[in-house]
């Protein structure tokens, strides 16, 4: 059933006739052409499909889109303020924290969120608030470190 | 906020009976205990099969199950389009491929009229960095700067004929054709500059992309002018050679990665990300085992959904919608009734079943006399181990998309094998190869598991029966029931050393893995190396489909001989480094070893020590590699934390020193998956693991402090990179959970109950 359904995606007010029940994943890629959240499981285990919903992570393969109306959604493609990349964007940049890049988009999303709720993170704090995100690359110590490094540009350069 | 209940049809039972342990095995030569061992086999196997031997030696069991149902929801999408070949930054053109690797350096690269150069060649970006590290080659090779060159990949129309991106090849046999088809074409332009400046070649030189007369450096002509846009037609009878690596501006400096910005910010375009008019998203009917055939099917109640196309050939049944919720829906509305022809084998029986008596034994090198070993050797040991099946896991699945236009057919595929996924088509529709094209963008994730393209020929077939663009993104579970496995097997070896604590006979058994690394690297005067495969008394032996997992087999091979070559220093009682150089003879190992050694501090002590440290070496794609561990074992739980590796390896010449350490970082945490959780469930041609929570891969809490040397060899020619440290990673934290609690580890993965039973003997 095709319904009208309203909400913020990468900060600009949205409004689609759309079958609601279709899963958010889906309908990011394909309605939206936003293929920077990707399909890794289907299950909501490995967190490439990561998008932010009212600044929390959501695994989007897992909710249906009638879920965000009125709510405020974020994609990689809309991490980007002014045109310049996000801190945690630049930090993985600068530290090669990706190789194959697929889990990349989920993985700086979490630490997006993650460092909204807690900006000066211990590295353990890092290592808990990721821990459910997958990487088979084995990025893992330089995401740590990007994550750090992005903390701290956050936060003026406070150390953590 | 509410999650969708997923669709579960597969029984995902965890429960396990520990099968019969691997281990130490006493007082019995190695042909006593296997004959012993395939008696209990043959007994576990008569016992639980109906009697369907069908001559092969291995018995098989029939029986018919019923799959199918589900709920249909409909749905209906729009669609943004865009050209792929255009999101990828490809133009369409036609360059002629060969099927062995072109010495024609026109197929390697094309100089454009705006300065910029296009190099081309059919290996794939997955992650292992050659997006970077190739145009540092090509680059100084050619005098030019690295943002001069414009790197193609993987396009069967556009790059030269390339075998597949494996076995880290592409620096070791790749990057030398190449860079010495790039010198004759830079040999080529300095000629043709010579003639158009009338200065003698040997005067000239190339900087930044312009020949240029060292006499009179105003004077200088650029690749550009020289070849118009057009191909080169000279060709040199004597080739040049290639840059002498002291002349290298770019080779062995760290380049960060090239491909980082358009991953950050999901720009990046993988086969999943493409998108065609009218394209049509897939789900194709699956058998529930390897070896079920389709007995009959009803199809109607998926045909009845809006929206969706039911397309048959045989066997083969799809659905196809542009909506990618709907074909997940339909799917499962797909009635299939299935016969049943399984190998009678579990995860339990699993190792038992793998020695099987009818194997073809093959004796892959015999220095000496094993019984003269034995008999000059003082103390004799034997062991078995067992390593399990393990999954490659990439986070993107196989992943393909197909489309027909008049009778040209365009793959788009997230494969390792480019050229063979266009044989494959030219074979599968008899077509010519000029008629098919295959294009791979960005992979996601590789390993040896996308060296296979089963999903390139499917999506192909759906285009052709529905005349519609298909993308067909397999689920996870498709990804874990097709993956081709690195293969379970056993290995028995019997060794011996004399009172000096030197090896004097290494009598070595492998059933049914693969080959590499399985040679003794140590200076011992007896060794035998039996192979143990499939024969056609045996009929298949493996229930599942297995292949190449990243350093194939070199893993379990290398688990097992540093295990069992600790177990000689302890006995010895002798430092097992100092066993180690006290062994060997190949200095490139000792330099390893004594890198890997001086970078973690490491202070000699016999084995158990109570500190936890665990060493190990070997050697894989031409690559020497040692590594040290450190880890703690949290008794109670039985649960091991690795918290630092130290790794230091010889790879001849290093191209990109930042690349190697993040596939060196990348080896030792994806290695601590195979070594420590990683296990695939079975029975029969079931495959019980097919998700990621409940097959565990490497977290963020399991990663260790990570130190990684690079030995300088620049004078020698570039070995692997992306494989040689994960096959020690097993062998390390065995030998380390050893020297910590003195319990022997004889099977992989180390899980906390295999640890804890370890725990118990000691």
């Amino acid at each position: 059933m095709e319904e009208k359904l309203s909400f913020t995606l990468n900060g600009e007010k949205t409004e689609v006739l759309i079958d609601t029940s279709q899963t958010l994943l889906w309908v990011l890629r394909n309605h939206f052409g936003l293929t920077g959240a990707k399909y890794g499981c289907g299950t909501g285990f490995c967190g490439a499909c990561t998008v932010l919903i009212d600044d929390e992570p959501f695994r989007s393969c897992m909710l249906p889109v009638a879920d965000v109306a009125g709510k405020n959604v974020v994609t990689i493609e809309g991490v980007e303020k002014n045109g310049s990349l996000h801190p945690v964007q630049k930090a993985f940049i600068e530290h090669d924290a990706l190789q194959c890049g697929f889990c990349t988009p989920g993985m700086i999303l979490t630490a997006v969120a993650l460092l909204m709720k807690n900006p000066v993170p211990t590295r353990q704090q890092i290592i808990e608030g990721m821990e459910d995100n997958l990487c088979r690359c084995g990025a893992h110590n330089r995401i740590i470190d990007a994550i750090e490094t992005a903390a701290l540009e956050i936060n003026g350069g406070r150390k953590s | 906020m509410k999650e969708k209940s997923q669709d579960k049809s597969q029984d995902k039972s965890q429960e396990r009976v520990p099968g019969k342990s691997p281990g130490e095995v006493q007082g019995k030569s190695p042909g006593e205990v296997q004959a012993e061992s395939h008696a209990k086999a043959e007994e576990g196997i008569s016992s639980e099969s109906t009697a369907d031997d069908r001559g092969s030696g291995m018995k098989r069991r029939n029986f018919v199950r019923l799959v199918g149902g589900g709920v249909a929801v409909l749905g209906a999408g729009i669609f943004i389009y865009f050209r792929p070949w255009r999101a990828l930054g490809l133009s369409k053109g036609a360059r002629q491929a060969g099927r062995s690797l072109t010495k024609d350096y026109n197929a390697f690269l094309h100089i454009q009229q705006d300065g910029m150069i296009s190099c081309y060649t059919g290996k794939i970006e997955m992650g292992q960095g050659i997006i970077t590290s190739l145009p540092m080659m090509m680059a100084d090779e050619l005098n030019v700067p690295t943002d001069k060159i414009r790197i193609v990949m993987g396009d069967t129309e556009l790059c030269p004929y390339d075998a597949g991106t494996w076995g880290s090849l592409t620096t070791q046999q790749f990057g030398p054709a190449m860079r010495a088809a790039l010198a004759e074409a830079r040999a080529v332009l300095v000629e043709m500059a010579s003639e158009q400046l009338n200065v003698p070649a040997d005067r000239l030189e190339v900087r930044d992309g312009v020949v240029t007369d060292t006499a009179n450096p105003e004077t200088g002509i650029s690749y550009a002018e020289l070849a118009k846009g057009k191909k080169l037609e000279k060709y040199l009878d004597v080739k040049p050679p290639v840059e002498d690596h002291t002349e290298f501006s770019y080779v062995g400096k760290a380049v960060m990665r090239t491909d980082s910005y358009e991953k950050v910010t999901g720009k990046a375009i993988y086969t999943a990300d493409l998108r065609l008019p009218g394209m049509v998203f897939a789900r194709i009917l699956r058998p529930p085992s390897h070896g079920a055939s389709l007995k009959s099917v009803d199809v109607s109640a998926a045909e009845e959904m809006q929206g969706v196309e039911v397309v048959r050939d045989g066997d083969f049944i799809a659905v196809l919608s542009e909506n990618r919720d709907t074909v997940d829906e339909a799917i499962v509305k797909i009635d299939a009734e299935y016969t049943f022809d399984e190998l009678d084998v579990n995860d339990r029986t699993l190792f038992d079943w793998l020695q099987n008596p009818d194997s073809a034994v093959n004796v892959l090198r015999s220095t000496g006399n094993i019984d003269q070993g034995s008999r000059a050797s003082d103390f004799i040991f034997e062991s078995e181990f067992h390593d399990g099946y393990c999954a490659h896991a990439s986070i993107e699945t196989h992943t393909a998309l197909a489309m027909l236009e008049g009778d040209k057919l365009t793959v788009w595929a997230a494969t390792q094998t480019p050229f063979g996924l266009q044989d494959a088509l030219v074979r599968e529709f008899d077509m010519p190869h000029e008629k098919v094209r295959v294009i791979v963008p960005f992979v996601g994730g590789g390993f040896g598991g996308k060296i296979a393209f089963q999903e390139g020929i499917e999506v192909a077939r759906l285009a052709k029966l529905s005349g519609k663009p298909v993308m067909l993104e397999w689920t996870r579970e498709e990804e874990f029931f097709y993956d081709n496995f690195h293969p379970a097997s056993v290995i028995r070896i019997k060794s011996g050393i004399d009172k000096d604590g030197l090896i004097k006979m290494w009598d070595y058994h492998l059933y049914y893995g693969g080959t590499r690394g399985a040679d003794a690297i140590y200076d011992v005067p007896h060794v035998r190396i039996t192979n143990y495969s499939q024969s056609k008394k045996t009929g298949p032996v493996h229930p599942v489909l297995t292949g190449s997992w990243r350093a194939p087999n070199n893993n379990t091979n290398t688990f097992a001989r540093e295990s069992q070559i600790d177990m000689m220093a302890s006995k010895a009682g002798i430092d097992p480094l100092e066993f180690r150089l006290k062994n060997l003879k190949d200095e490139n190992m000792i330099d390893c070893l004594k890198a890997a050694a001086d970078k973690f501090g490491y202070t000699p002590a016999k084995a158990p020590s109570g500190r936890g440290i665990g060493i190990a070496c070997g050697f894989d794609a031409g690559t020497w590699v040692a590594v040290i561990a450190q880890v703690i074992v949290d008794r109670p739980s039985g649960r091991i934390k690795v918290e630092r590796v130290v790794a230091a390896q010889d790879m001849g010449l290093c191209v990109n020193p930042q690349g190697a350490v993040l596939q060196m970082e990348g080896c030792v945490n994806m290695g601590l998956g195979y070594a420590l959780r990683e296990e695939v469930f079975f029975e029969g041609g079931k495959v019980f693991t097919n998700g990621f929570d409940n097959y565990e891969i490497p977290k963020f809490s399991w990663i260790p402090e990570i130190e990684c040397v690079i030995l300088d060899r620049r004078d020698k020619p570039p070995k692997g990179g992306g494989e040689p440290v994960i096959i020690a990673i097993g062998a390390i934290i065995a030998n380390a959970v050893y020297d910590a609690t003195g319990a022997r580890l004889y099977r992989m993965p180390m899980s906390p109950e295999r640890v804890l039973e370890a725990l118990e003997k000691v």
